[in-house]
């Protein structure tokens, strides 16, 4: 990015009428990727200059207890019901969940998900490091994601969203395919970078199910409904060009018993509907690319 | 300017949590629960006593649902007492209507004020759970290891000699506490919190102390007071809920537990209160469903243990 300028320079101002059509394999017109953010939230992390990890003097018990009901409940209740809809995961992984919790994560592999690196934990901020430090994260994330999953990482979505004005340059230069922090559209985007060849994904904060939850206060069935209304509409401007529709979840939200089984009922609805492009993220940037 | 190293190195990055309170379980995977006469699900009901000093103290916070305006706050004050003197009542007729029992997690402060409804809640067959003194009375890792003691002490203390029973069960104001809080429930012979919220079933600490979780998304305060629904979305969601999980337990053929957290001045006032009482009669003639007081469900899990 170009830093201290007011344009960031991240992309190029593109609109939405008369752009090139993107077709999604067998003629869908809207890519759906579902993305469970696997985290790891610390009970006493150290606290850094520019952000506090947790409102309340440390411990936070239910703030923490209640990120901790994903890898001990809702994980498998929320994993189960992509599984009986045909979504794959594409996992928002803090990456020490592999240590903290490799069951999680060996789950997640098993049933044939993605993973791409949301930080080591999501109590630590990339506000304010350095480049060294920078890297180390990045070097850190690839190496546990290959060594507990066996795959390479192809995408990042910064811990707890926080960046520096290098971050994007670096997981481009580390030969990653795409960020999913970048919300300017709804199809997949080049991002300007020094090096590399870096795509946004749409990943988005409105149908996130912590924004439907914490920010909106939706009811489970006003969630679901929200999610049928946005593949409705993105499913016919498909027809124009191909867009994409991501499905950010968080299980300790959305897998919560009063909300599973509305949100089961939006992914039956979606995955019925024959527009729908059941994908990872990695295979959507795979076909976007084919067709730049 | 960097981060100080030591920011990105993580001492506690293992196998397991990074704390040593209690170990990590699947709940998928556990061994099976059932509850009496082969339930499935049980549902804690959760009433809360509370009483607000109209002088609210900021140290080491002010509880949720404490004074707002500046003093005197006769508007949240007055609001909070009509919970204790008029919507409580009719909760406990809706309890008695429908043949369920609750647990009530009642300030010490409510308990030595008013004695006749101790008298009801007692009558009414449901368990008293210690709630701090009163709301004031909270709990964070900023208090002093003899603040924290002498305030849990004084608590069980003043609570036991008002209601002449002991209380097995803890519930912190705002499920908060300190490091120090499970060991010096434990230390207090308490059997049980409700304070983490991280599962469906009991489980165990590391020091013997049981925790009952209590759902912060399924109370009232969360979904009325803060998400702003109406009662009758909030009984919804309550199906909802126990529609799963029953549906659920029947395939692990395991047990859960459905928490319902109730606020006399929330639920209790005259246009909601039906919405529970609806919600209660129906889930009470449901074949899968054990109203049961915290402790009950305790007990019947340790059993199984």
């Amino acid at each position: 990015m170009q830093e201290g300028a007011a344009d960031p320079g991240l992309y190029d101002y593109h609109p939405y009428n008369n752009r090139k059509k993107i077709t999604w394999p067998e003629g869908k017109t809207c890519a759906v990727w579902v993305a469970p953010n696997l985290e790891y939230y610390e009970v006493d992390p150290p606290i850094g200059p520019h952000r506090k990890p947790w409102p309340k003097p440390h411990p936070d018990v239910v703030g923490y207890s209640y990120r901790d009901h994903s890898n001990r409940v809702s994980h498998w209740r929320m994993a189960d019901v992509m599984d009986r809809h045909g979504f794959p995961g594409s996992v928002s992984l803090s990456v020490a969940l592999c240590q903290h919790h490799p069951e999680v994560v060996a789950d997640g592999v098993s049933r044939g998900w993605e993973f791409f690196s949301h930080g080591i934990y999501n109590t630590r901020y990339s506000y304010g490091m350095d480049e060294a430090q920078e890297r180390a994260i990045i070097e850190d994330s690839i190496k546990t994601v290959q060594d507990a999953t066996g795959q390479r990482i192809r995408g990042w979505l910064a811990p707890a969203l926080t960046h520096t004005p290098r971050t994007l340059d670096l997981i481009a230069e580390y030969g990653l395919d795409y960020t999913c922090d970048l919300y300017h559209d709804d199809q997949v985007q080049h991002v300007k970078t020094a090096s590399g060849n870096l795509a946004s994904i749409p990943y988005s904060l409105e149908v996130n199910d912590h924004y439907g939850f914490n920010v909106y206060g939706m009811a489970g069935r006003e969630y679901a409904d929200s999610l049928i209304k946005q593949f409705e509409r993105l499913a016919d401007e498909g027809e124009k060009s191909g867009t994409v529709m991501c499905i950010p979840l968080h299980a300790y939200l959305i897998g919560q018993p009063h909300r599973i089984g509305p949100f089961e009922e939006a992914l039956r609805h979606i995955a019925a509907d024959p527009r729908c492009w059941k994908a990872r993220a990695g295979d959507i940037i795979d076909s976007w690319r084919a067709q730049q | 300017m960097s981060l100080d190293p030591s920011y990105i190195e993580y001492p506690k990055r293992r196998e397991g949590y990074d704390h040593d309170y209690y170990e990590w379980s699947n709940i998928h995977t556990r061994a099976p629960v059932r509850w009496p006469e082969d339930k499935s699900v049980a549902i804690f009901l959760c009433v809360s006593l509370e009483y607000f000093p109209i002088t609210p103290e900021d140290e080491p916070f002010r509880a949720p649902g404490h004074m707002v305006t500046p003093y005197p706050d006769y508007r949240h004050y007055t609001v909070r007492d009509y919970g204790n003197r008029v919507a409580v009542f009719r909760m406990l007729d809706a309890f008695a209507k429908a043949g369920v029992k609750a647990s009530f997690a009642v300030n010490a402060a409510v308990a030595e004020r008013y004695p006749k409804l101790i008298e009801a809640v007692q009558a009414g067959g449901h368990e008293i759970v210690a709630h701090s003194t009163d709301m004031n009375g909270t709990i964070a890792s900023s208090m002093s290891e003899a603040d924290e003691r002498a305030l849990v002490g004084d608590a069980l203390a003043r609570l036991e000699a008002a209601t002449g029973e002991k209380a097995r069960g803890w519930l912190s104001i705002a499920r908060s506490q300190s490091w120090r809080t499970v060991d010096l429930l434990k230390e207090h012979g308490l059997s049980y919190c409700c304070d983490w919220v991280n599962d469906e079933l009991p489980w165990r600490f590391r020091n013997g102390l049981a925790n009952l979780p209590l759902s912060v998304d399924l109370s009232d305060r969360q979904i009325v007071a803060v998400q702003q629904h109406s009662a009758e979305a909030w009984a919804q969601m309550m199906r909802d809920a126990f529609d799963w999980l029953s549906d659920e337990a029947a395939a692990q053929t395991s047990a859960r537990v459905l928490p319902m957290q109730l606020t006399p001045y929330i639920m209790g006032q005259p246009f909601r209160i039906a919405a529970l009482e609806d919600l209660l009669t129906d889930l009470a003639n449901r074949e899968q469903s054990w109203f049961a007081s915290g402790s009950d469900i305790v007990s019947s899990w340790e059993a199984q243990q």
